[in-house]
């Protein structure tokens, strides 16, 4: 299993734009993406899901993925968090 | 019969035509127990990509017309149609509790509705919208509904709506809808701002134009004031018509002033900047044609959390405002709080007479960890663009050198730490208490501009509170000890070289302008819309008239009297 945390710098946290990109790149991989936050954790690959979290702005949150493709998958992921997200 | 309807105005201009009412369609939601899950299942599915099919178009159909940005919303909508948590769930429920879609869809995107309404949030409180667009959507083809089409519009239409979704205006042909108005919704609802992106008049919150207008009725919508006329008598018709011509004609004229330079007939060239409160107030300002940015009011950045926002979240602000403005002057107003202005984190104490106690450059002088945050991410975002720092609400010449040698101290340990700062970073301060304009002259040795603050200046030197009505009369901005104190600032700030703004509303008030340029004011800053208008009043005067209007109206005993006197000599061109 993967797992990397990441503190959101994103001033509006993780709203509609950026949670649909992340959404996105989630669901071109088979493992399974989880996103937690505040002690809930939802599918990465459902954009309700992660929205509903309402990540805001210095959030600590945590990704996991656990799967065949997980490497990839991070790497993937990481990067959409990167380019507007977080670090 | 003729009616009028007050609304909020959401989107200025004027439409006149027949109007279509757009009917909620009828949609009952019956429970049902079914015995075929898997078949119902299939159809929920169908009912699914169906309406994906649907929200493509709608897409690409945005995405041609206006543009990325507003397609956006509809790559989200996409996103939820794909959404296991609402897919799989509403498949799991139809399996496990043996009841209809329909059922299960509306219980689903009903839980999803209420946990973002109860968001503490606006952003995702207004996406719950989006959530009932899409279950609305699934709900008309599971229950093979017409949903009434905006698209199929064909004629020259107002809509009148309850609410108009992503997805309807989406649909909107401009070609014949001219106009529209809502029963619910405030200035900054979607359908709000879509009708600002449109450039179509708007008016929204009207509460019953549903009830009060029917599918044939002629309509006007008067986008400036707020009202919806229904069947409206000739006369009225005709008078609308000639508030419309005029204001097309003057919205053509202003538009091409976006690019011109803010200049009299005589030659004098002033700035006409504008005033923001958050970066997303940029492209106002932008399409506007503004020269600079006059006031930045950095308190929301402060405001509406729970701690004190960081020193990289300021900086990234700052540098997005910097950057966007390409150079030209941007003026950020230190944080300017306490007193009215509460942050619940910094447990400021109470007091019997806030406007006059401890609050901006006070209090900041006293939490220095937090002003010197600010000054840092100013300091460093100043190598991003043409940035001037101001004080708020300085008293006393010592204030100024205590923030100023803090700035200096900041920047001290920047170089050290070898971060960028840019080489000459203007400081000044904001005048708005009289003891200020009254010495301004001896400011004006140490400071590198002034910017006259004059929603304060002219309550503490009246001593009038304009949030009371009782003495809301006293509230005078062409006071002549207003305008005297106007003109000691600016006189004071050009004996020593250096410039004088203003950035209260009275700087792009049309009785103002005249005045203002008279006394030989450099920079005006405004709210973004005022500054076309503006600019067209100053390309009418000449500044040699506008001197000798101010040297006039400076020995007038009265606020009324140098407003009538402005108005009399023909200074407001509109």
């Amino acid at each position: 299993m993967k797992e990397q945390k990441y503190t959101i710098t994103n001033d509006t946290g993780i709203h509609a734009r950026p949670a649909t990109q992340l959404v996105n790149k989630a669901g071109q991989f088979s493992s399974e993406v989880t996103l937690e936050y505040n002690g809930k954790s939802v599918n990465l690959k459902s954009i309700m899901g992660v929205m509903s979290l309402g990540v805001g702005k210095d959030a600590e949150v945590t990704i996991k993925i656990e799967g065949s493709d997980e490497e990839e998958a991070m790497k993937a992921v990481d990067e959409v968090v990167k380019e507007g997200l977080g670090e | 019969m003729a009616n009028t309807l007050e609304g909020i105005a959401a989107s200025k201009g004027i439409a006149f035509a027949k109007a279509f009412v757009l009917e909620q369609p009828e949609m009952t939601i019956e429970k049902k127990e079914i015995t075929n899950q898997d078949s119902e299942i299939n159809r929920f599915k169908e009912a699914v990509n169906s309406s994906k099919e649907e929200l493509q178009i709608i897409k690409d159909k945005t995405l041609k017309e206006m543009g990325e940005d507003k397609a956006e919303i509809f790559s989200a909508h996409l996103l939820v149609l794909e959404d296991p948590e609402i897919i799989d769930g509403v498949s799991s429920k139809i399996k496990e509790d043996s009841v209809n879609a329909e059922h299960a869809m509306k219980e689903i995107s009903d839980m999803y509705v209420t946990m973002f309404e109860g968001m503490d949030n606006d952003y995702m409180k207004e996406r719950a919208s989006d959530i009932r667009d899409v279950s609305q959507r699934i709900l008309l083809h599971l229950l093979g509904v017409e949903n009434t089409s905006l698209a199929a519009i064909q004629e020259e239409t107002v809509v009148i709506a309850e609410d108009l979704t992503p997805s309807d205006t989406a649909q909107l042909d401009l070609n014949y809808v001219l106009g529209f108005a809502t029963d619910i919704g405030g200035r900054t609802s979607h359908s709000a701002i879509m009708a600002r992106s449109m450039e179509i008049p708007a008016v929204v919150g009207t509460k019953e134009a549903t009830k009060a207008v029917s599918t044939g009725d002629t309509i006007i919508i008067d986008g400036m004031e707020g009202h919806v006329l229904v069947n409206p008598e000739q006369t009225v018709v005709d008078s609308y018509k000639e508030k419309q011509a005029e204001y097309i004609r003057q919205k053509e004229e202003w538009a091409k002033l976006v690019n011109e330079k803010s200049i009299t007939t005589d030659g004098h060239q002033v700035e006409l900047a504008a005033n923001i409160g958050t970066p997303n107030d940029l492209d106002g300002v932008l399409s506007n044609g503004a020269e600079g940015i006059g006031l930045y009011r950095t308190e929301f950045l402060y405001m509406g959390r729970n701690e004190l926002p960081s020193e990289e979240e300021q900086f990234e602000a700052y540098k997005t405002v910097l950057e966007r403005m390409e150079g030209k002057p941007v003026v950020i107003r230190t944080l300017d709080v306490g007193g009215d202005k509460e942050l619940p984190y910094l447990n400021l104490p109470h007091e019997l007479n806030p406007f006059l106690g401890f609050r901006a450059i006070r209090l900041c002088l006293e939490e220095k960890d937090m002003f010197r945050t600010q000054l840092r991410a100013l300091l460093r975002a100043s190598a991003f663009g043409n940035l001037k720092i101001m004080f708020p609400m300085v008293a006393t010449l010592e204030e100024f050198r205590e923030a100023k040698s803090m700035v200096d101290d900041v920047r001290k340990d920047l170089l050290k730490e070898g971060q960028a700062v840019a080489e000459k970073v203007e400081t000044g301060i904001m005048v708005e208490i009289p003891s200020t304009a009254a010495i301004a002259d001896l400011f004006a040795k140490e400071v590198d501009f002034f910017s006259i603050g004059t929603n304060d200046l002219i309550q503490y030197t009246l001593a009038a509170d304009r949030m009371s009505e009782k003495v809301a009369h006293l509230y005078q901005p062409y006071h002549p000890a207003i305008l005297r104190l106007v003109k000691n600032v600016i006189e004071a700030a050009h004996k020593e070289g250096k410039w004088a703004g203003m950035c209260g509303e009275m700087a792009g008030e049309e009785t103002a302008v005249p005045l203002l340029l008279g006394l030989g004011l450099d920079e005006f800053s405004m709210s973004a819309t005022s500054v076309l208008p503006a600019r067209s009043q100053v390309r009418s005067l000449s500044k040699q008239d506008t001197e000798l209007l101010a040297e006039e109206a400076i020995q007038l005993p009265t606020s009324k009297e140098v407003a009538e006197l402005v108005e009399k000599k023909g200074f407001i061109v509109s």
